[in-house]
């Protein structure tokens, strides 16, 4: 009972901000609004005793990335609080694809026996974590080094030849 | 209920307790103070004068370029935090593996220190 | 239903830390600040309001209460109204994973979350997105410049202060602030592995005077330089909202620092002729400035006051540890002054160093504070793994 009415808290916290997050027209109050979805996100974490997902969840998510992007978005136009205008002729094709999509997943989700699992759900400590992939996943761990490389030196490459 | 969902429960109980007392004084203001908002007062402030222009500042890309060090080398950290507990269970090698990570990403640091993206000016 | 009276205690120890925090953070360290910068700038700070002046930021309070709420006409009013309560918050909820100290067995902590200094990174972090919000939500160029000055300026150095919180969790095995301080019971973790704590506390204390944007890092609020930056446009009690903020978080700096290196709220295992010795050197330079020509220098009373104190704390730790007492003292005691003892350093440093240049500040960061954050970590770790 309390875990139905955490989930849909949280999926308000979720959905509400994230129904802002695309039809504002203040790009900065979009942003903005990037967070509590964030957070909602980390509830759920939460709920699946996630933890330490949760706290990486705040920290990179809300921490860095919104900062990031409202970065980007404070010295770019946007940033004037000018407001962007969506003129859009395609909404009603949009809405109906938008719509039958909705409708399909519905039907796929409510048609699907998902069956609980017994037993407790495995142990995603940061100590557990931490053993999984120093060792059995170690080389994964190597590479996403390589990936964080490629990213700060393209993002650098990028940046640079804007100047 | 499981400790992790209890400790969660009370950072969500003092975040609201928090938004609500932060708020008392701002709604003791709304009782107590004057509201007399004149247009004069409403402008912005520039040091005495007649504010002119957009308050936007020039797109500077050191701004981005400091957040996006900042977003992978955060995302580093998060790998040094669970590999700070249980390193020394692990033996020699797990701490071999983080110094290969680490030199990966010193690499990144000295490729954006060379190419200026740690400056400011 | 349990929940729910798990909730109630929730609410209760909200308030009850929020009210300490209110009072003893923002008002107490706001005066403590102003005494203490008064003392080191030669003058006394204030001493009018209530004795010694201890009633002024409650009279300020009051004041700051019946000032009217200016919103600038071209503002942004929803996000510049949520921005001071972001701070304010984010401060706050550093609070729930720092322990006092302990009492009938149990550790006098909100949550001791199992994942405790990644929370309090986290919501450090957290308060950079109120900041850009208030500076960009005022509509004012130097509130924009001092909100990104002041972002940047802070997610720079969270990079070296999770590299020192990493330091103290390596060393601890754990991740939980409580955990952190019960792996100190065998000593401090500044004086373990010489010199390597000593390098991670001087580069927590550096990352944590910067998080909070004080001096001499304050350049984004400096009041010469950006006319207090990202706050400009903010009137009354909403300023003031970010001051606590901004004094909570402070004042949780200090307290991560002392669980980080010097033991929380541990007492110091010191043999019993270390304790008199330090009470008979602080007896003597209390009757030394009480008996000669110093006593009538009115800066030179405060320390007196310490000094006294002093030596009354190191008389009852002899005479408890004669009497076979452990721990002699209360640990919030030790709690408090550990904390307070860092909240006066740091606020010692303020009018010590000239303010750092934006790119000074920056550089600092990421050329020097980073790489030795990184080789403390590897040349620790090296030296528990490899070196045993």
């Amino acid at each position: 009972m309390g875990e139905l009415a955490a989930f849909l808290i949280l999926s308000a916290v979720i959905l509400i901000p994230g129904v802002i997050v695309v039809t504002s027209r203040n790009i900065v109050r979009s942003a903005l609004s990037l967070v509590p979805t964030f957070l909602g996100v980390t509830g759920f974490y939460i709920m699946l005793q996630a933890e330490f997902v949760a706290g990486i969840q705040v920290l990179i998510y809300a921490g860095a990335i919104t900062v990031l992007i409202l970065f980007v978005i404070m010295l770019t136009e946007g940033g004037s609080g000018v407001e962007v205008r969506q003129a859009n002729e395609q909404v009603p094709l949009g809405a109906t694809a938008a719509l039958w999509l909705a409708f399909l997943m519905l039907l796929v989700v409510l048609r699907t026996p998902w069956s609980l699992s017994p037993g407790r759900p495995p142990a995603y400590s940061a100590s557990a974590i931490g053993s999984a992939f120093l060792t059995n996943y170690a080389l994964i761990f190597e590479v996403t080094s390589l990936v964080l490389l490629v990213v700060l030196i393209g993002a650098i490459v990028i940046a640079r030849r804007e100047e | 209920m499981p400790k992790v969902l209890l400790d969660w429960l009370y950072v969500g109980v003092f975040a609201v307790v928090g938004i609500v007392l932060a708020g008392l004084p701002l709604a003791v203001v709304w009782l107590l103070a004057p509201r007399l908002p004149l247009p004069q007062k409403r402008l912005t402030y520039e040091s005495g004068v007649i504010p002119f222009g957009q308050a936007w500042a020039q797109f500077n890309v050191r701004y981005y370029l400091f957040a996006l060090v900042f977003v992978v080398f955060d995302v580093e950290v998060i790998y040094l935090y669970p590999w700070a507990i249980v390193f020394r269970q692990l033996g020699a090698f797990a701490f071999y593996e983080m110094v290969v990570f680490l030199l990966i990403l010193l690499v990144g640091l000295a490729y954006a220190w060379r190419k200026g993206a740690l400056e400011w000016v | 239903m349990s929940t729910f009276v798990e909730i109630l205690k929730a609410i209760g120890l909200a308030v009850l830390v929020f009210t300490f925090l209110a009072i003893v953070g923002a008002m107490y360290g706001v005066y403590f600040e102003r005494k203490i910068s008064g003392w080191i700038q030669a003058r006394i700070g204030p001493k009018h309001v209530g004795p010694w002046g201890l009633l002024q930021t409650i009279a300020d309070t009051l004041k700051l209460l019946q000032k009217e709420h200016i919103t600038p006409r071209s503002a942004d009013a929803m996000i510049f109204n949520t921005a001071p309560i972001i701070v304010a918050v984010a401060g706050l909820l550093d609070w729930v994973v720092i322990p006092f100290g302990t009492a009938f067995g149990r550790v006098l902590v909100v949550r001791d979350i199992n994942i405790g200094i990644v929370y309090f990174s986290a919501m450090a972090s957290l308060t950079v997105i109120g900041i850009l919000a208030a500076g960009w939500s005022s509509n004012n160029k130097y509130a924009l410049l001092g909100g990104l000055r002041s972002a940047s300026q802070m997610i720079s150095y969270e990079i070296p202060l999770a590299l020192a919180l990493l330091w103290a969790a390596m060393l601890a095995g754990t991740l939980s602030t409580v955990g952190i301080i019960e792996a100190q019971r065998g000593g401090w973790f500044l004086f373990k592995v010489p010199p390597f704590g000593l390098i991670a506390a001087l580069v927590f204390l550096t990352a944590a005077t910067a998080e909070v944007n004080r001096m001499p890092f304050d350049l984004p609020e400096a009041e010469s330089e950006l006319v207090a930056g990202y706050f400009v446009e903010y009137t009354g009690m909403r300023f003031a909202l970010f001051q606590l903020g901004e004094y909570a978080e402070m004042f949780a700096m200090a307290a991560v620092a002392s669980i980080l290196f010097l033991g929380g709220w541990l007492e110091p295992s010191m043999p019993q002729w270390v304790w008199a010795l330090l009470g008979l050197g602080a007896l003597a330079l209390a009757a030394f400035i009480r008996f000669s020509a110093l006593r009538e220098v009115l800066l030179v009373r405060p320390i007196l006051a310490l000094a006294a104190l002093a030596a009354v704390l190191c008389g009852l730790m002899v005479l408890g540890i004669g009497l076979g007492r452990t721990p002699v003292l209360p640990s919030m005691l030790w709690f408090f002054v550990k904390m307070f003892g860092l909240v006066f350093f740091l606020m010692w440093m303020r009018w010590t160093y000239p303010r750092l240049r934006l790119d000074q500040l920056l550089g600092l960061s990421w050329k020097v504070l980073l790489p030795v954050g990184l080789l403390n970590l590897l040349i620790t770790g090296f030296l528990l793994t490899v070196a045993r």
